[in-house]
């Protein structure tokens, strides 16, 4: 577990000697053949420092579940290379895709044990892992009792109970309420900071990508490509309402929309 | 995994950990359970009810004189036999031999059955092989494999339990297969990102997750077994050996209806108990830890 860092250090980017923990050149991924072949990716380039909080926004149709499951291991390119450093990364979807017959403690659990982690170590270790998300009191509940957010959390614990140094998420927050989402983002940023993290975070809400990236990157859609790319440069702590929050998002969310309209079909 | 922070930090964690707690404690329902007597009576009244129209029925087309009472004879005629037979302790014998052959018939067909669902999962060639087969099997009478089992086992035990196995495999099979057709892709996905490959996979995501479905084939299981053996008892008449079926074959030749009709309510009651009190319980507690009723 990395010291902590200040606040105001969160815009610096890793020193260029490091490699990044994640770096895609040229990737393509295509779904069929011939005819009815769907482009879901196009020689997209992305470059993820060690330690820095990237968000992807596009809309829909921009292969972003293409490209996290290609990062995370579960999909192999088209065409192109994918170099990951630091382990193999772990990946947080849009509903929480806990084990429904286990209980919060018993996820969190299984992760530990398919790492080979030793029965005596597990216990100890998942009730840090629980209390670092704020839910010691929910240990022996069953998914299905718990809320949306508090899932959510159960799945952050499991995540980071493999120890990857990369953590994807797949719009974690989407289905989650206004209340329950600013606070996760508070969670996510302080757990993301203290543990040093590497953090790639796919969203359709511009918003919570200024909200929480270093940086935010946009795709287009159909096929999915970079096309643009913001450094998020705000001092001190933000706010999903915070005006820097607001003005950036306004910037990218235009451009977004222009992506949006080329599809429009007259 | 507790970690050092600096002051400032550490107010923000604390703010952040009682705002969370705060949101929790709203968004958990809380859930009273009714006192378990109540919940008892509340389940059991409609059926005690329908039990006392189907007798008062019974008794009805008794008083009619629609058949002689030799022949009918009337709900109270009927279980003072069953009452005579307990204290004999011809009926325990007799439902001693049957439960025997029924718990060793259906082991036999968990074993089988669940062995072939493993190997049909796991292969896609053995699918394409004998996939719809299983499924052809479960639809065949267990009573026209009879005549073959009578001349492969002559009348005895084995020739009973063949049949019984043939019958309840097919079903037992078929619901661990489609249980596991219908694991979520989610949870798939979300075993690979933890690591879960080959048998941990399947003893960690793909098993568990089949579960409701495989109880639900156990249970269809039980039924088929249950019919065929009794098919069975009335089919193969092992010389000198009582059960259930036999019983039943005896009453008919010597005209006892009340004897009879006895041993038709016990063949029906260790029907139903064995289906209420194993499988609908076990599936109803395995539906109800995931959230999939309501546990009340």
């Amino acid at each position: 577990m990395r010291a902590l860092v200040a606040d105001d250090d969160r815009q610096v980017s890793a020193s260029p000697e490091t490699a990044p923990a994640i770096r895609l050149e040229a990737v393509s991924k295509v779904f069929g053949r011939g005819a009815d072949a769907v482009v879901a990716l196009d020689r997209l380039d992305l470059t993820v420092e060690v330690g820095s909080f990237v968000c992807l926004v596009g809309a829909s149709g921009c292969g972003k579940s293409t490209l996290l499951n290609i990062v995370a291991g579960l999909d192999a390119p088209t065409s192109g290379t994918v170099q990951i450093d630091g382990g193999r990364p772990t990946l947080i979807f849009q509903e929480a895709a806990l084990f429904p017959w286990l209980t919060a403690a018993e996820n969190v659990e299984l992760a530990l044990r398919l790492r080979g982690v030793p029965r005596r170590q597990r216990g100890g270790a998942v009730a840090d892992l629980l209390e670092l998300v704020h839910l010691s009191g929910f240990a022996a509940k069953r998914p299905h009792e718990l809320s949306g957010g508090m899932r959510q959390r159960v799945a952050l614990a499991r995540a980071l109970a493999q120890e990857a140094r990369i953590l994807l998420l797949d719009e974690p927050f989407g289905a989650l309420d206004a209340i329950t989402r600013d606070l996760l983002h508070e969670e996510l940023e302080r757990i993301w900071r203290d543990a040093g993290l590497t953090i790639l975070f796919v969203t359709h809400n511009v918003r919570e990508a200024v909200r929480l990236g270093q940086r935010v990157v946009l795709l287009s859609s159909r096929p999915g490509r970079a096309v643009a790319e913001f450094p998020v440069v705000i001092a001190g702590e933000r706010r999903i309402e915070s005006p820097e929050v607001s003005a950036l998002a306004i910037t990218i969310g235009e451009q977004l929309s222009e992506q949006v309209r080329r599809h429009a079909t007259r | 995994m507790r970690l050092v922070r600096a002051l400032p930090e550490a107010a923000t964690a604390d703010r952040l950990g009682t705002e969370l707690a705060g949101l929790d404690t709203l968004e958990v329902p809380r859930l009273r359970r009714r006192p378990r007597l109540r919940r008892v009576v509340a389940a059991a009244w409609p059926k005690v009810v329908a039990l006392l129209i189907a007798l008062g029925l019974w008794q009805l087309v008794f008083l009619s004189g629609w058949k002689p009472a030799w022949l009918l004879p009337s709900p109270l005629t009927v279980f003072g036999e069953l009452w005579q037979q307990l204290i004999a302790g011809d009926l325990l014998a007799a439902v001693g031999v049957t439960l025997r052959r029924a718990a060793v018939g259906f082991g036999l067909a968990i074993v089988v059955g669940g062995v072939i669902g493993i190997l049909v999962v796991r292969s896609k060639t053995l699918r394409a092989a004998v996939g719809s087969l299983i499924t052809g099997l479960q639809t065949m009478p267990s009573i026209a494999w009879f005549p073959l089992a009578i001349l492969l086992f002559q009348l005895s035990d084995t020739a009973i339990l063949f049949v019984v196995v043939l019958g309840a495999a097919p079903a037992i099979a078929n619901g661990l297969i489609s249980g596991v057709d219908h694991v979520p892709p989610l949870l798939l996905r979300a075993g690979r990102v933890l690591g879960a490959t080959g048998p941990a996979n399947y003893r960690h995501v793909i098993l568990p997750a089949a579960l409701p479905a495989s109880v639900a084939g156990l249970k269809q299981g039980w039924a088929f077994a249950w019919r065929s053996l009794m098919a069975g008892e009335l089919l193969v008449l092992i010389p000198g050996q009582t059960s259930v079926g036999a019983q039943l074959q005896f009453s008919r030749e010597f005209s006892d209806a009340a004897g009879l009709m006895a041993m038709m309510i016990v063949i029906l009651l260790i029907g139903i108990v064995v289906d209420v009190v194993v499988f609908s319980s076990l599936e109803r507690s395995i539906r109800a830890r995931r959230g999939l009723v309501d546990a009340t």
